[in-house]
C-alpha cells in the first residue's frame, strides 16, 4: 500500500492542466479528486511519474442551468451534485445518482469528471450521464471540442480522452421526466453489483457492471419506444452486454439482476 | 432485568459510566504503533510468496540493495542460523500432534501465498516497498490444497516430513457405546453438515512492530500491536534466545484485536533479529492488504452434527464430527481452537450422551488461530442450527424445541455431558424476554399473512440461543488439555499517599474499556472517584505478570484479582484505621471513603487520612509495612458460563435473493454488570460481527490458493450503514465461581448472532423447499438456493 515514488504539479485552472500535460506527457495524470487514482498508485497498479492536481482548479466547478441544459465543471464534487437544489430540481436523476457513490467521504473528494474519465464500467455516475444523453467537454492544447457520451467509453477503464487532453465539463439536459435508478450492491457504500439507470420515462437507459465499458441498454430504449411494456422490455436488457463475474456474481446471476433492476426501473419511471 | 444480590455497595458499579479511554482515543492524542516516532528506525519490508505452494530455487536480493535507501535484505538462508526455536505453537492438543517447523523467513518452500520469503530493511517506509520490487525470487510453482477435504486426501502431503497433512484427531466420547444405542433407538436422527467460512479478523488497526535494542547493555524493547504482551515476552525470549529479564514489551493503544493479535507472528520476532544485527531500532507497519493474507484467519471448518432425539423432540445424544482447516502452519493456539467449543457442541440443552471427534488437517492458506468466540460460535452454530431442523422434523416451533430440552434452573450447578460444571443458568427467562423484545406472536402472524397472501418478500424469523464457556481459564483445566500455560490473573491495588489511586493488571485491553470497568471496581469499594483511579497495563515494565486479553477472561479472571487485591489493600488499611482510632479492624466498616467503628458513629477517620500515615509510616502498628499496596494472583476454579437468547427477524427478495436484517432483539446473562453501556456496546459490536459471517464476510479463495477478497472492497465488513437498532436487554444470574458473580460478555453477540440470522434465513425460505443454506447468505447464494429448491419468481 506505498506507492512508487511521483512527481507532482499543481494546476489551478484548466489552462494551466492543459499546459502541464503537454509539458509532461503520457507520463503525467490528472489528479482531481483522487478516490479512484490514488487507491490504484497505493496498490502500484497505476504509476504515473508525474501527478498534475487539479483540486483547486476553481474554473472547473459548478452548476450552470441555461435554458434546456445543465452545465457542469468537470471538478464539481459528488456530493455538491448530491446537494445542489438546482440540479435537484433540472436533473433529479444525476443528482440521486450522485448520492448513491460510495460514502460521504468519497462524495467529498470525488468528482464528476473523474468519475467520468476513469471510465469504470461499475460506476455510477456514468451510466446517469449516459441515460440523460450528455456530451463532455475535453480541452486540449488545440482547442476544446464535445464528445457524446455514448463515444466516450472506448474500453475498460479507457476513454476518448487524449492524453493532453483535460475533461473541462458535462453538459445534460434539462431532464425532470420519469426516472429511476436501481443499484444492487450488499454494503451500503459498495459499487454496484448491478446498476440501471431510466431517464425521461425509458427513452433513455444504461446499465452498470455489465461488460466492460458503461452501457447504454439500446435495446430496451427501442422496445420501449416501440411501445413494449416493462417486463417486455427488461427482456431485452441482456442484449449487448458481457458480464463480468466476481466473488458477488457471476455472468448467469448478472443476467438475471439486469432484467430484474431494468423492470423495477421502467416501472419506477413510469415506463 | 432480575433483582439479584449485588457484592457493591458503593453507588459506582452498575452506572452507565461513559470510557475514560475515550477522550484520547477520539481526539488522536492516543498513539498506536505507526504513531510512534523512532528517529534513527530502520523500515521493514517482507518478501511475500505469491504463489500458494511454491519451491523456492533461490532468492536474489542484489537489485534490492541497488534501490537507495535500502540497508541490507535477506533470504530465509541467510537469517536461518538466527532462530534459537521455532514460531511457537502453545497447544500441543495431542501428544502426536504434527506441528511443522515455521520460522520467521521460510527456506526451501512457500507454503501459502504470504508466507514471508525474504526481507528488505531500509531508511524509509517507502525505500523499504521499493526495494521489494528488486528481490528476485526463484519459484517452482507446486500444486496447492486449498479444502481441508483435499488436504485430509492427503493427494498433495504440504510438510513431506510429516508424511501427512493430518496434524491431529481429538476425540471426546465419555460414553461410545451409549451415544450409538441412543442414536439406534431414537425416533427422530438428524444429521447436518454445514461450513464456516474463513473469515478475515480485520480489525480497525492491522498489525505493526517496533523494535528499540539498547546493544550496549542488551535491552530490548519491542512494541506490538499485539492482545499479548506477556505471553509474547515469554516466547519472544524463548523463540530468540533473547534473557527475558532484558525483554520489555509495549502493547501501545490497539485498535482492536478480536483474537487476530493473541499470537506471536514472524513479523515479531524478524524484526527483534534484525534490530539485533543493524543495532538501531526497527519497525514495520502492515497494509491492509498484507493483513488480509499474513495476519491469522478465523473458523474455516466443516462440521457434522447429528441429533438423536425422542418423538417429542427431547434430545437424548448429540454427536459432532469436524474437519478443521490449520492453515499452512501452527500458529500460537491454532489447534486449540476446535477445543474450546468440543464441550458445547449439545449447547444449552440438557442431554445425557455426547460426543465430539475434531480432526485438524494442513491446507496451504493463511494459518488460522482464535478469532471472536474461537470454537463456540462453531459449536452454538451446529447445535442452534441442528435445533431447528429437529424442530421442522418434529412438527414444533423453534422457541418450543428449544424450551422442551433446556437444562432446568434446579440442575444447577449441571454436570455436562462433555465433563464440565455450569456454574449456573437459568434459560427460560432470556428466550421469553427475547421473544417479547420482538414480537414473537405478532411476526409470526406477519409471516403466515405474507404466505397466505403469496408476497415474494419472505419474512424469517430466527432464534439462537447459546451457553458459552468462558472466563478461560482454570490452569489445572488448561494443562489436562494440554495448553502450554495457566489461565490465571495478577492485580496490583495501590493506595497513594494522597489517596489517589493505582491499579495494575495483567489483562491488556486493545479496546474493552478495561481501565473504566476496573477504576470502577475499585472505586466502588474504596468509596472514592473513579476518575482518581488510574488503571496501568500493556507494558511489562509496569505491569510484569499477566495472562493477557482474549477468551472474555479480563473481567472474570482479571477483574476478580482487581476485586480481591481491593479487599486485601482495604484490610491493611482497616488495620492502620483500627490503630488510629484505637478500635478492633474487625469493628470498622469502609463507607464513601471513610473508616468508621460499627455503632459509634463519631469514631471514623477517612481513607485519606490513613493512606498519608501509611506513607509518613510515623505510627504504624507493630509489624505493618509502609503503603497500602496489595498484589493477588487469581487463578479461577472453573470456567463461567454466560448464555441468552437472540431473535433476529430478515426479509428476503425472492426475486433478487437480497436478504436484509430488519430487526433484532437479545436478552443476554453475563451475570452481575460491573458498566451496562459497556456490556451493551460489546454485545452490539459482536452481534454486528457474528452477522457479518452470516450475510457478509468471506475470504474467498480460488483453487491456486489466492485470496480474492484482500481489500476492504471485496471483503465485506459491514459500516454502520448495514447496522439496525438492536432491542437489548438481560437477566442477572451471578456466577458463583467468583466474588463479584460475573461471567463475560466479549464474545456472546459474536457467538449468538450468526445462527440467529442463518436461521430465519432458511426459515423465511422454507415454503419455498429451501432446507439450508450456505454462509455468507449473499444474494446470488440465496438466489441459487431459492433455484436449486425449483422456485423463484423472476
Ligand atoms: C471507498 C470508495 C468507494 C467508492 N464507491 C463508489 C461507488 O459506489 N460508485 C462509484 O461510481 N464510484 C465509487 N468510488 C469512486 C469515486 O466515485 C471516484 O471519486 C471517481 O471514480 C473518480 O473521481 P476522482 O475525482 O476521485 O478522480 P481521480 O481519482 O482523481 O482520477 C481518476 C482518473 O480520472 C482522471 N481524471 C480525473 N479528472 C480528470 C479530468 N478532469 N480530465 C481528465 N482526466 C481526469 C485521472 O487522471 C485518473 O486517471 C469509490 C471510491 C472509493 C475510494
Amino acid at each position: 500500500m506505498i506507492p512508487a515514488a511521483v512527481g507532482y504539479v499543481r494546476a489551478d485552472s484548466a489552462q494551466a492542466a492543459v499546459a502541464a500535460l503537454g509539458e509532461h506527457g503520457d507520463e503525467a495524470k490528472l489528479l482531481a479528486g483522487g478516490q479512484s487514482l490514488i487507491p490504484l498508485m497505493r496498490l502500484r497498479l497505476a504509476r504515473p511519474s508525474m501527478l498534475v492536481d487539479v483540486g483547486r482548479a476553481d474554473d472547473l466547478r459548478g452548476i450552470s442551468i441555461d435554458g434546456d441544459a445543465v452545465s457542469i465543471g468537470a471538478l464539481t464534487s459528488h456530493s455538491d451534485l448530491e446537494h445542489s437544489a438546482d440540479l435537484v430540481a433540472a436533473c433529479p436523476l444525476l443528482a440521486h445518482v450522485a448520492s448513491q457513490v460510495g460514502d460521504p467521504a468519497v462524495r467529498h473528494r470525488g468528482t464528476l469528471g473523474g468519475s467520468l474519465a476513469h471510465a469504470d464500467p461499475a460506476s455510477d455516475l456514468p451510466a446517469a450521464v449516459l441515460a440523460l444523453g450528455g456530451t463532455l467537454v475535453a480541452t486540449g492544447s488545440g482547442g476544446s471540442r464535445e464528445i457524446a457520451a455514448t463515444d466516450f467509453f472506448t474500453g475498460f477503464l479507457e476513454s476518448a480522452l487524449a492524453v493532453d487532453e483535460v475533461l473541462t465539463g458535462v453538459r445534460v439536459p434539462v431532464s425532470t421526466g420519469g426516472w429511476s435508478y436501481q443499484k444492487f450492491n450488499r454494503r451500503a457504500q459498495d459499487w454496484a453489483i448491478v446498476g440501471v439507470a431510466v431517464a425521461e420515462g425509458g427513452a433513455g437507459v444504461s446499465l452498470v457492471n455489465m461488460g466492460s465499458t458503461p452501457l447504454r441498454a439500446s435495446a430496451v430504449e427501442a422496445a420501449v419506444a416501440g411501445g413494449a411494456g416493462a417486463a417486455d422490455a427488461a427482456a431485452v436488457a441482456v442484449d449487448g452486454t458481457e458480464p463480468p463475474s466476481d466473488n458477488n456474481a457471476d455472468p448467469a446471476y448478472r443476467e438475471h439482476l439486469v432484467r430484474v433492476l431494468t423492470e423495477r426501473a421502467l416501472v419506477a419511471a413510469g415506463a | 432485568m432480575t433483582v439479584t444480590d449485588t457484592p457493591f455497595a458503593g453507588g459506582i458499579v452498575g452506572e452507565a459510566r461513559l470510557r475514560k479511554e475515550d477522550p484520547a482515543l477520539l481526539t488522536g492524542e492516543a498513539k498506536f504503533i505507526d504513531d510512534l516516532d523512532l528517529p534513527g528506525a530502520l523500515w521493514v519490508a517482507c518478501v511475500r510468496s505469491p504463489h500458494a505452494h511454491a519451491r523456492i530455487d533461490g532468492v536474489d536480493t542484489s537489485g534490492a540493495l541497488a534501490v537507495d535507501g535500502v540497508v541490507a535484505a535477506y533470504s530465509g538462508e541467510d537469517l536461518a542460523d538466527t532462530w534459537v526455536a521455532p514460531l511457537p505453537c502453545a497447544w500441543p492438543v495431542t501428544d502426536d500432534m504434527k506441528n511443522p517447523s515455521h520460522f520467521p523467513v521460510a527456506q526451501g518452500k512457500a507454503n501459502y501465498a504470504g508466507d514471508i520469503v525474504a526481507v528488505v530493511v531500509a531508511t524509509s517506509r517507502y525505500a523499504a516497498a521499493d526495494g521489494l520490487e528488486g528481490v528476485v525470487v526463484d519459484y517452482e510453482p507446486l500444486d496447492a490444497v486449498v479444502s481441508v477435504e483435499d488436504a485430509e486426501s492427503d493427494r498433495v502431503v504440504i510438510h513431506e516430513d510429516l508424511g501427512t497433512n493430518v496434524s491431529y484427531e481429538w476425540p471426546l466420547i465419555p460414553d461410545p457405546e451409549g451415544v450409538d444405542a441412543a442414536f439406534e433407538a431414537a425416533t427422530h436422527h438428524i444429521t447436518e453438515t454445514y461450513v464456516h467460512q474463513r473469515l478475515i479478523p480485520a480489525p480497525m488497526e492491522p498489525r505493526g512492530v517496533a523494535v528499540v535494542p539498547a546493544p550496549h547493555n542488551g535491552d530490548m524493547t519491542l512494541y506490538s500491536s499485539t492482545q499479548i504482551p506477556h505471553v509474547l515476552k515469554v516466547m519472544a525470549a524463548l523463540t530468540l534466545g533473547v534473557p527475558e529479564q532484558k525483554l520489555r514489551v509495549i502493547a501501545p493503544s490497539v485498535g482492536g484485536g478480536f483474537g487476530c493479535k493473541l499470537n506471536v507472528y514472524a513479523e515479531e520476532i524478524l524484526c527483534m533479529a534484525l534490530a539485533q544485527r543493524h543495532g538501531v531500532p526497527v519497525r514495520w507497519t502492515e497494509s491492509r492488504t498484507e493483513a488480509a493474507g499474513s495476519t491469522i484467519q478465523g473458523r474455516a471448518q466443516r462440521q457434522t452434527i447429528e441429533l438423536a432425539a425422542d418423538a417429542d423432540g427431547k434430545l437424548t445424544a448429540v454427536r459432532a464430527t469436524l474437519l478443521a482447516d490449520m492453515g499452512a502452519y501452527l500458529q500460537l493456539v491454532a489447534p486449540g481452537v476446535p477445543l474450546l467449543g468440543a464441550f458445547l457442541y449439545h449447547g444449552l440443552y440438557d442431554v445425557p450422551l455426547y460426543a465430539f471427534t475434531c480432526k485438524s488437517v494442513f491446507t496451504n492458506l493463511t494459518p488460522t488461530d482464535a478469532y471472536r468466540g474461537a470454537g463456540r460460535p462453531e459449536a452454538t452454530y451446529a447445535i442452534e442450527r441442528g435445533m431447528d431442523a429437529l424442530a421442522v422434523a418434529v412438527g414444533v416451533g423453534a422457541d418450543e424445541i428449544r424450551s422442551r430440552n433446556f437444562i432446568p434452573t434446579e440442575k444447577f450447578p449441571y454436570d455436562s455431558p462433555a465433563g464440565l460444571v455450569f456454574d449456573s443458568g437459568n434459560y427460560q427467562p432470556a428466550l421469553d424476554r427475547a421473544k417479547e423484545l420482538i414480537g414473537w406472536d405478532a411476526r409470526m402472524a406477519e409471516q403466515a399473512e405474507r404466505r397466505a397472501a403469496g408476497s415474494t418478500t419472505h419474512l424469517g424469523l430466527g432464534i439462537s440461543t447459546y451457553v458459552e464457556m468462558c472466563g478461560l481459564a482454570p490452569s489445572r483445566v488448561l494443562a489436562s488439555l494440554n495448553y502450554g500455560a495457566g489461565g490465571w490473573e495478577s492485580a496490583t491495588v495501590r493506595i497513594l499517599p494522597t489517596c489517589k489511586v493505582q491499579v495494575v493488571t495483567g489483562a491488556t485491553p486493545h479496546g474493552q474499556g478495561h481501565e473504566t470497568c476496573w477504576s470502577m471496581i475499585v472505586a466502588d469499594r474504596l468509596g472514592v472517584d473513579p476518575d482518581d483511579v488510574e488503571v496501568l497495563h500493556s507494558d511489562t515494565a509496569i505491569s510484569p505478570l499477566g495472562m493477557d486479553t482474549y477468551g472474555s477472561r479480563s473481567l472474570s479472571v482479571g477483574g476478580t484479582a482487581i476485586w480481591m487485591a481491593t479487599e486485601k489493600v482495604v484490610e491493611k488499611a482497616a488495620t492502620i484505621a483500627a490503630h488510629m482510632l484505637e478500635a478492633n479492624p474487625e469493628d470498622l466498616e469502609l463507607m464513601g471513603g471513610v473508616f468508621s467503628v460499627k455503632g459509634s458513629p463519631d469514631a471514623e477517620v477517612p481513607l485519606a487520612g490513613v493512606a498519608f500515615a501509611a506513607f509518613t509510616a510515623h505510627d504504624l502498628p507493630d509489624g505493618v509495612e509502609p503503603n497500602l499496596q496489595a498484589q493477588v494472583t487469581w487463578d479461577p476454579p472453573n470456567f463461567t458460563f454466560p448464555f441468552g437468547a437472540h431473535i433476529a427477524v430478515v426479509e428476503i427478495d425472492e426475486v433478487t435473493g437480497a436478504v436484509d436484517l430488519v430487526d433484532y432483539a437479545a436478552c443476554d446473562d453475563c451475570g452481575n454488570q460491573i458498566n451496562p453501556m459497556i456490556v451493551e456496546g460489546q454485545i452490539q459490536g459482536g452481534i454486528v460481527q457474528g452477522v457479518a459471517q452470516a450475510l457478509w464476510e468471506e475470504a474467498v479463495y480460488d483453487e491456486d490458493g489466492q485470496c480474492r477478497s484482500a481489500n476492504l472492497a471485496d471483503y465485506l465488513v459491514p459500516s454502520a450503514a448495514e447496522c439496525i437498532d438492536m432491542k437489548l436487554d438481560h437477566t442477572v444470574t451471578p456466577s458463583p465461581t467468583n466474588p463479584m458473580g460475573v461471567k463475560g460478555i466479549g464474545e456472546a453477540g459474536t457467538i449468538a448472532s450468526t445462527p440467529a440470522v442463518m436461521n430465519a434465513v432458511v426459515d423465511a425460505l422454507r415454503p419455498l423447499g429451501v432446507t439450508g443454506m450456505a454462509m455468507p447468505a449473499s444474494p446470488m447464494t440465496v438466489r441459487r438456493a431459492i433455484e436449486a429448491a425449483g422456485g423463484g419468481a423472476s
